[in-house]
């Protein structure tokens, strides 16, 4: 155990992490306030279905500078990014398989039009 | 929290024995921090699953129950957040600068109060008047005569919001108490230039639960048309 | 000690006592405060043991209940909660912790060259959380237990019964915790404290399907545990999430219920496959065939796993066209876990095969693994699935994956790693009687079930017509058999600790890291952190084994 710690105490120089700027960290500040407070205006203006998102597409905006920068993804290696895209992926998939089935539950299942008529003709062929 | 956050008294640089080296160790306690907080997006992810469903099936009723929330207090709260997000950063900032551990403490202590302060607003000024407005379900919920036949979903809308936001505050009281920690261990001399991992993964958790705040003020507090 | 020791010696074990990690601190406290990955193994085995054996009496109280088809045992509102206990309690308590936190725990970092795991505490809290969880439902159990079954359908469990349903889906939630925990911490090991020259491509690919679980442990439980507090929510605030007369929608909670509970079935069957792949290779003494498909095939079932939930929901009154996409996808999911099947056979050939108990325990895995996955195929198939939905046909087909997939293996991985853990051999013969009479006695139990649900027998009824006696008599003598089966082996492991031969490091003359180091292993496993140059399961530098080959 003590030559591990010696070992550890060598390697105490370690790489130097990127530090990042004061400045950059203001700068994501105030463009996050900036983006609440255009939320928040453009909810109040009336257009229809494109609300929502909008409202999603400015949240997504915020989260990807906290995420980049005050998460420091920009400056990580990759694991941290994958494993993020993925989890956000994934939620991707219960929603929209999800929404799937939700949405299309009311649809009939035997088709109109051309196709409708031309099923009979094949059903004797089938049973 | 990670096990590489745990300190050995008798060992300064904060080393843990499973691992050969400090770098391994400070990446291992970062991946696990990520992963942690992958499960923490489908964990919520769930809830925003569930109401992204019941909002496409019952707009009309999201509708009105969002006109209930009050817009001002959600984008103060917005702005508290972010402004605890940019102190955080700050105060692991300064320990990475090898800066005195007085201004890693104030600046953890700035992210605290923050934090207090939107746990303060959310409980004292909408619960509240919620509570006392008989709009927080299965604590005396009246149906408004307003609502017509939306009102079962717009009992639904505020079940959401009081679930959303309830194991949003969780999540925060959790954090402060967190930071609280690493305010004690940042007294006792425990950050340095090199060591700081403790208050890096902690910072990770902090702005995620600010970015979960991010997705819930446009999806419950803004839906006005 | 005398040299004259009344205990045999296998050949290359040492006369000396050594210290391990079962003898380095003795005490109670030294075990409930352990941080070694080893130990924490054990404390699961134990744990995990004893809820199969609360579901065991459940399953054991409903078979006999099925000897009559006017019930022989109980009333229906019984039977209800003796099959609900049974699933809740084998599903959630048993076989999602059971490889991962027993044989997981223990050998990865082993397999590895690691000293221990990344989060040693985190390990340590995982048990205490899942131990927890078990008290709470050991606890419902106790007072009357839950009769949802273990789907927990709403709104039936969220409005209608009268069963403490509240509770249960606490324990649900709180044993989540638990495999996200252990989950988080297997990812971190694997990518990050393999020792120097273990690459991705040379780990054993018990590892790989490890890593896989760990993934699905991660993405897919947060899920489930949201899933149980919105029921104890509307359990507790009685706000109608779930219930039609409000708006909520019934069929939103199997959509976030499967969503966890499909990949959960691949954390059953995942690490199972992994074992086979180490039994497989070890007793034929012979490299695996086509190790990168078996590794990647790991990871593609734990994608696709992801993509099939709705195939428990075709006569839910789930939309067809999503049935449609989910009935494609279920047959995908099918491909990587067939893909296994001819890598092990393809091993086998021109092997070098024994047939140890381990050993048989994997031939008998992938003779009945094949079975139930076959018969998946009858289900993710929309039409036949309208006629075998809520059959006994369902339950034969999970038991023959479950229980004589994932079961098996994890005999077969007990007893093939018994002599690491434990330092002491078990006698083979009465091991593989006992891998027999499981055997026996598992194909008597449920290959009637089949016959049983495609004749149209349903599931979760206390009683049933006539006609069905036969079958449902013969299926519980089976039961019998197959309990008998497991009683064996407890008997002669347990004998064994105290008198079973003192292995050596390797008794098999296996490959892999965990066979270098001696048995059982020091507590920080290796005396110098390995250094490996080889590629996985290279059998032409394998050591002979100690113990004689049959």
């Amino acid at each position: 155990m003590s030559t591990h710690e010696e070992k550890a105490a060598q390697n105490y120089e370690l790489y130097e992490e990127h530090i990042v700027p004061v400045s950059t960290y203001l700068g994501v500040f105030i463009a996050l306030l900036c983006a609440t407070a255009l939320t928040t205006w453009i909810a109040f203006q009336d257009l229809g279905q494109w609300n929502v998102i909008v409202a999603l597409l400015i949240a997504v905006c915020k989260a990807t500078l906290v995420v980049l920068f005050f998460m420091h993804v920009k400056y990580n290696k990759g694991l941290s990014r994958i494993t993020l895209i993925a989890a956000v992926f994934w939620l991707g998939l219960l929603i929209t398989f999800t929404l799937a089935d939700e949405l299309t539950r009311h649809w009939e299942i035997y088709p109109r039009g051309w196709a409708g008529a031309i099923l009979p003709m094949f059903h004797h062929l089938i049973f | 929290m990670s096990d590489a956050a745990t300190v050995h008294d008798a060992n300064p640089t904060g080393f843990a024995h499973q691992f050969e080296d400090l770098e391994q160790q400070r990446d291992a306690g970062r991946l696990g921090m990520w992963v942690f907080l992958a499960t923490e997006i489908l964990f919520f992810g769930g809830l925003f699953a569930a109401y992204t469903i019941y909002r496409s099936l019952h707009p009309q009723a999201f509708l009105i129950g969002s006109h209930l929330l009050e817009v001002k207090f959600g984008a103060i709260n917005t702005v508290v957040l972010i402004c605890s997000s940019f102190t955080m950063a700050m105060a692991i900032r300064s320990a990475q600068t090898g800066r005195k551990k007085g201004t890693i403490i104030s600046w953890l202590i700035l992210t605290m109060l923050l934090g207090a302060t939107f746990l303060f607003l959310k409980f004292r000024f909408e619960w509240y008047h919620d509570y006392v407005d008989h709009i927080m379900p299965g604590f005396g919920f009246h149906n408004m005569p307003q609502w017509g036949a939306n009102a079962p979903q717009v009992q639904m809308f505020m079940c959401f919001y009081f679930f959303m936001t309830g194991l949003h505050a969780l999540h925060m009281i959790v954090g402060i108490g967190i930071l609280t920690t690493l305010c004690i261990m940042a007294a006792r001399g425990k950050f340095t230039k090199h060591y700081f991992a403790p208050l890096e993964i902690s910072g990770l958790y902090w702005h995620f639960v600010d970015i979960v705040w991010i997705f819930l003020f446009p999806l419950l507090y803004l839906i006005r048309y | 000690m005398s040299t004259t020791a009344t205990i045999d010696q296998a050949p290359g074990a040492s006369a000396e006592p050594q210290i391990n990690y079962l003898n380095a601190r003795y005490g109670v406290k030294s075990w409930l405060l352990t941080l070694d990955h080893k130990r924490i193994g054990l404390l699961y085995l134990g744990t995990i043991t004893v809820m199969f054996i609360v579901g065991g009496i459940a399953a054991t109280l409903m078979r006999l209940n099925l000897l009559e088809p006017q019930g022989a045992l109980v009333e229906p509102e019984t039977y209800n909660k003796l099959f609900s206990t049974h699933g809740i309690v084998m599903v959630f308590f048993f076989l999602v912790p059971s490889i991962p936190a027993t044989l997981g725990n223990f050998l990865i970092p082993l397999m590895i060259g690691a000293r221990d795991v990344a989060f040693p505490k985190l390990n340590l809290l995982s048990w205490y959380v899942f131990a927890t969880a078990c008290c709470l439902m050991l606890y419902v159990v106790a007072t009357g237990g839950v009769d949802t079954g273990w789907t927990f359908y709403t709104p039936y469990s969220s409005l209608s019964s009268h069963t403490d349903v509240f509770l249960a889906a606490m324990a649900i939630f709180i044993g989540g915790f638990s495999s996200i925990l252990t989950g988080m911490n297997f990812v971190v090991t694997i990518h990050k404290m393999r020792a120097p020259g273990m690459t991705w491509f040379r780990l054993p690919l018990f590892i790989w399907a490890m890593y896989a679980t760990s993934v699905i442990f991660v993405l897919a439980t947060p899920v489930i545990a949201v899933t149980m507090f919105l029921l104890m929510l509307e359990r507790l605030l009685h706000v109608g999430i779930f219930d039609p007369a409000l708006g909520g929608d019934p069929l939103l909670f199997q959509h976030m219920f499967w969503f966890y509970s499909h990949p959960a079935v691949y954390i059953m069957i995942l690490p199972s496959m992994g074992v086979i792949s180490e039994l497989i290779t070890a007793f034929s003494r012979k490299k695996i065939f086509g190790y990168s498909f078996i590794a990647f095939s790991s990871l593609a079932i734990a994608v696709i796993s992801f993509l099939v939930w709705g195939h428990h929901m075709f006569v839910s009154g789930q939309s067809v066209y999503a049935g449609l996409v989910f009935s494609v996808l279920s047959f995908l999911v099918a491909i990587p876990s067939a893909v296994k099947v001819f890598n092990w056979t393809a091993t086998l050939y021109k092997g070098s095969i024994s047939y140890e108990a381990p050993m048989l325990y994997a031939l008998g895995f992938i003779g009945l693994f094949t079975i139930g996955g076959l018969t998946g195929l009858f289900l993710a198939s929309l039409a036949t699935d309208v006629h075998l939905n809520g059959t006994y046909f369902i339950v034969a087909h999970f038991h023959y994956i479950m229980v004589g997939g994932a079961v098996m293996a994890l005999m077969g991985g007990l007893h093939f790693w018994w002599p690491k853990i434990t330092g002491r051999l078990y006698p083979d013969l009465w091991a593989r009687f006992a891998a027999l009479v499981i055997f026996i006695g598992f194909n008597l139990t449920f290959f009637p079930q089949f016959v049983l649900g495609y004749l149209g027998m349903p599931r979760r009824y206390a009683m049933y017509p006539a006609e069905f006696q036969a079958l449902n008599v013969l299926s519980s003598a089976g039961a019998s058999v197959l309990a008998v089966g497991y009683i064996i082996p407890v008997i002669y492991l347990i004998w064994s600790l105290r008198s079973g031969p003192i292995a050596g490091p390797n008794p098999w003359g296996a490959k892999g890291l965990e066979w270098t180091t001696q048995s059982p292993p020091l507590t920080e496993n290796f005396e110098k952190t390995p250094i490996v140059t080889e590629e996985a399961y290279n059998y032409e530098t394998a050591p002979a084994p100690e113990v004689a080959r049959v």
